[in-house]
């Protein structure tokens, strides 16, 4: 059976956060007409209380590298990059894999603007279509896949991959780490087989440490979703203008600065949130403007963890 | 292919943007960061329109597909529209009146239309800075709304000074450590927030008006253009008005700069004659562009010695003023940021004295026409002074792309071979194509030229492969220059380089040599050798850090 069924059969999604189909994403590529094509393997993990990606670059980075080359042969790619996070190293042989450490914050994870840093300009997303798959490094159709999504590729091909994913849980929680769980567990599972469901009035924090939704005790009998991060907080103990502030300084700081909502709309929830001086009104206008005419994903995705607390804590 | 915007079809090709198929036919959708000369920045999001299937999406960088049906107006779009407009004047200082925006102004057109409040949000860059380059360009960056046009025309140019540097959490655009600017001023007309502009000189000017000496001399590229500061048509010829604008404003005397360009092309031609003949320091390269020059000076200075020694036009022309008027003051009305740079070059000096004191732009003019309060429009038409004669045809086209070339060529060819050229319209320089080439056949030799516009495109040119190379660094020639009228695009740089040729077509000596006015100058004061060195030519390679 070749990898592309073998990926079939398997359903594995993307571990970056988006989701999408590995197999279909591999077959875009192959059939995706170009002189060259490049594998990109992102290691770019730049949201706070994310770290598994890291977690498995330590401890299994062989698998990463395998599932890398399996890509590199099926697509007989020109070169493999590794577009790493400026602050990780990698310990172990990486083949022939070129590394990009990355260059700026958060919006390197965009995928887009990974490849334009990797050919030298400045971080920040490119107009979809074309999308990387037809047009990606150098105009040439590129399978970018992240740190996880390669390291289950490996066991895929080896027929050892049993419907698992990395979580990273932290906040006000005694067992901090990484967890290989099954990818359906629910978070309630999760958080109690970990030993770290709390004993007092909490919430939580998935999918992201700035990006991600706020969830509420009685809503984690779903799997957690996202980059697969729990982050729980004290309800009583956390000052949610602190926590509100944080996020918004990393929008405000890790943004690209392209387009006008998130540019200015993220400064204006920062000083806003900074202040304590919330205009509600005002606020829902930026969140609605962010959500609808934001250049790309990380933008759109602004409003969500603001919103979800107001909601739900405040 | 066909698209159907607000329920009715319209017609399209492959490969456009949907924002220009609606604007095409009339349909408004508002674009503040979009410039056709570059890709779409993305960055305003004023264009958002709905498209089934896609959802909202920016219309200035969406490709059509047949069948596509569009809305360009809902609540939700009026709503986004609203908020980014206001987002946007959150970080623009307001100083409409000096503006060379004006009353062209998109942003505060949009601010009406869509009923903002442009003070919804404290002004977050009130205390930015201010950056001058050299003599000629202000970045006033409490104005920028981050479109990155500047940015994306100065690499486009292939200068890449300006730059984005991080500062408290932003992304600034600042001139950069490493490049320098060369002047062209192409971040002004693509600007379209006014946070570039000339660094004036209107005040000096006013002050020497007073006096009552000042001679005007005005670009051949002025003609097809000033009107627009007055609301007329694009490319709308209005020589006279303008010289009695000129008059107005308290002229001693007004030349016409197209005069002294056909003394450039006689003093440039000669000099390609002779290198032609001793195949010595080929191509040579036109030198009538200071951005040009400075280029050259500053990036690439092996090829010093390939620039012809010719002065350009206006100040060979302010040379002969010095020399047979009265101590007067010459200011300069050109297309043009560099020029303010030009005039201040050290070896232009003819006997310690400058050849023009001041320059003005296009922009320039036109503001303190207003501020006069001259009706432009209803002006009557007046003549320049006329000392020598008038301008012939080939020193009108110098404000075109290729103009040069073509006057050169003309007078060139009969120099040479004592016969006249077949056809004289040598259309293969004309037009706003990046990289033109051309082979005439001169006698024996076929002489091989390339005229190139938009300096970014002498990037990988092979120059070697030719005989002679006219440069001008903004797109489109003079007609195009960072002086001129804003907005300016490829469609209004056509009308302005046709009326140029319009009035080529109509002038009854049309060859630089056959001018009797051009001769008289050559007999009445450029009598020797020694003084048309000292009036005509100059040297390079003195002053690349200014």
């Amino acid at each position: 059976m070749d990898i592309v069924k073998k990926l079939k059969v398997s359903e594995l999604k993307g571990r970056g956060g988006g989701a999408f189909s590995v197999a279909l994403k591999w077959e875009l590529v192959k059939k995706a007409k170009g002189k060259e094509k490049y594998v990109i393997c992102n290691a770019s993990e730049g949201e706070p209380n994310v770290f598994k990606d890291k977690f498995i670059l330590d401890n299994y980075l062989s698998e990463v590298i395998n599932g890398i080359n399996i890509a590199v042969d099926f697509l007989n790619a020109k070169d493999a990059y590794i577009y790493l996070n400026k602050d990780y190293k990698l310990k172990g042989d990486i083949g022939k894999c070129i590394i990009f450490k990355k260059t700026s914050g958060y919006i390197g994870g965009e995928e887009t603007a990974a490849v334009e840093a990797i050919e030298g300009k400045r971080t920040e997303p490119r107009f979809k279509p074309p999308f990387l798959t037809d047009c990606g490094l150098f105009n040439c159709p590129t399978l970018m896949n992240n740190v996880e999504t390669f390291y289950y590729v490996s066991k895929v091909s080896k027929g050892e991959y049993n419907k698992t994913r990395f979580y990273s849980i932290n906040g006000d929680v005694p067992n901090e780490g990484v967890y290989e769980l099954p990818v359906d567990m629910s978070m309630f599972d999760i958080l109690k087989q970990t030993g770290n469901y709390p004993d007092f009035d909490f919430f939580a924090q998935v999918g992201g440490g700035a990006s991600g939704e706020i969830i509420l005790p009685q809503e984690l009998k779903k799997p957690a979703f996202g980059a697969g991060s729990i982050t729980i907080y004290n309800k009583d103990k956390t000052d949610i203008y602190a926590l509100m502030e944080k996020w918004a300084e990393f929008f405000h700081t890790g943004n690209c600065d392209k387009c006008a909502p998130c540019r200015e709309g993220a400064f204006r929830i920062y000083e806003m949130v900074k202040n304590r001086d919330i205009d509600y009104e005002v606020l829902d206008e930026i969140f609605f403007n962010l959500k609808k005419s934001s250049f790309c994903a990380l933008g759109k995705c602004i409003p969500l963890p603001f919103e979800s607390l107001i909601k739900k804590v405040k | 292919m066909k698209i159907r915007i607000n329920n009715k079809d319209f017609d399209c090709k492959k490969g456009e943007v949907v924002l220009d198929v609606a604007l095409r036919n009339g349909i408004k959708i508002p674009a503040v960061c979009r410039h056709t000369d570059l890709e779409p920045q993305n960055s305003c999001r004023l264009c958002l329109v709905e498209i089934k299937g896609k959802g909202l999406q920016t219309s200035c960088s969406t490709k059509v597909e047949n069948g596509m049906e569009i809305s360009t107006e809902s609540a939700e779009i009026k709503r986004l529209r609203k908020i980014n407009l206001e987002l946007l004047f959150s970080q623009h200082i307001e100083q409409c009146s000096e503006c060379n925006w004006s009353y062209k102004c998109k942003l505060l057109e949009l601010a009406r239309k869509y009923e903002i409040k442009i003070t919804k949000f404290n002004d977050r860059k009130k205390d930015f800075p201010t950056y001058q380059f050299g003599p000629s360009v202000v970045f006033d960056s409490s104005k920028c709304i981050d479109c990155k046009n500047c940015i994306a025309m100065c690499q486009k140019q292939g200068v890449g000074f300006l730059d984005n540097k991080e500062k408290d959490g932003f992304f600034c655009t600042v001139p950069g450590q490493t490049k320098e600017c060369v002047y062209c001023g192409q971040c002004i007309t693509h600007c379209p927030s006014g946070a570039f502009e000339e660094v004036s000189s209107i005040k000096e000017v006013e002050e020497a008006l007073k006096k009552g000496n000042v001679v005007f001399q005005f670009a051949p590229a002025i003609r097809s253009s000033i009107g627009e500061e007055f609301n007329l048509p694009h490319g709308s010829i209005t020589t006279g008005k303008l010289v009695a604008a000129l008059r107005k404003l308290g002229a001693k005397k007004v030349f016409d700069v197209s005069f002294s360009a056909d003394i450039t092309t006689i003093e440039e031609g000669g000099e390609l004659i002779e290198r032609l003949s001793e195949d010595k320091n080929l191509p040579m390269f036109t030198s009538c562009c200071p951005s040009w020059v400075r280029y050259v000076e500053v990036y690439k200075p092996e090829l010093i010695k390939h620039l012809t020694s010719v002065r350009s036009p206006h100040i060979i022309l302010g040379g002969l003023i010095k020399m047979s008027e009265d101590n007067p003051i010459v200011v300069s009305i050109m297309p043009c940021v560099s020029k303010k740079y030009e005039i201040t070059r050290e070896e232009l000096k003819i006997d310690g004295v400058k050849p023009v004191d001041y320059v003005l732009t296009t922009r320039e003019l036109g503001r303190m026409i207003r501020k006069n309060k001259i009706d432009f429009e209803k002006l009557e038409e007046r003549d320049p002074d006329y000392p020598w004669g008038e301008a012939t045809g080939a020193g009108v086209i110098y404000g075109a792309t290729g103009g040069v070339m073509e006057s050169a060529l003309r007078t060139v060819y009969e120099k040479i071979t004592g016969k006249s050229l077949g056809d004289i319209n040598l259309k293969s320089v004309r037009g706003l194509k990046g990289v033109k080439e051309a082979e005439i056949k001169i006698g024996k030799r076929k002489v091989r030229v390339a005229v190139i516009n938009g300096l970014g495109n002498i990037d990988g040119l092979d120059y070697k492969k030719y005989d002679y190379i006219e440069v001008m660094a903004c797109p489109g020639g003079c007609i195009g220059g960072g002086g001129q009228p804003i907005p300016i695009d490829d469609e209004i740089r056509k009308k302005r380089a046709e009326s140029l040729y319009i009035i080529d077509k109509k002038k009854k000596i049309r060859l630089a040599h056959e001018s009797p006015f051009v001769e008289k100058a050559y007999r009445e004061h450029l009598k020797n050798k020694k003084i048309i060195h000292k009036i005509c030519h100059t040297t390079y390679g003195n002053n690349k850090n200014k």
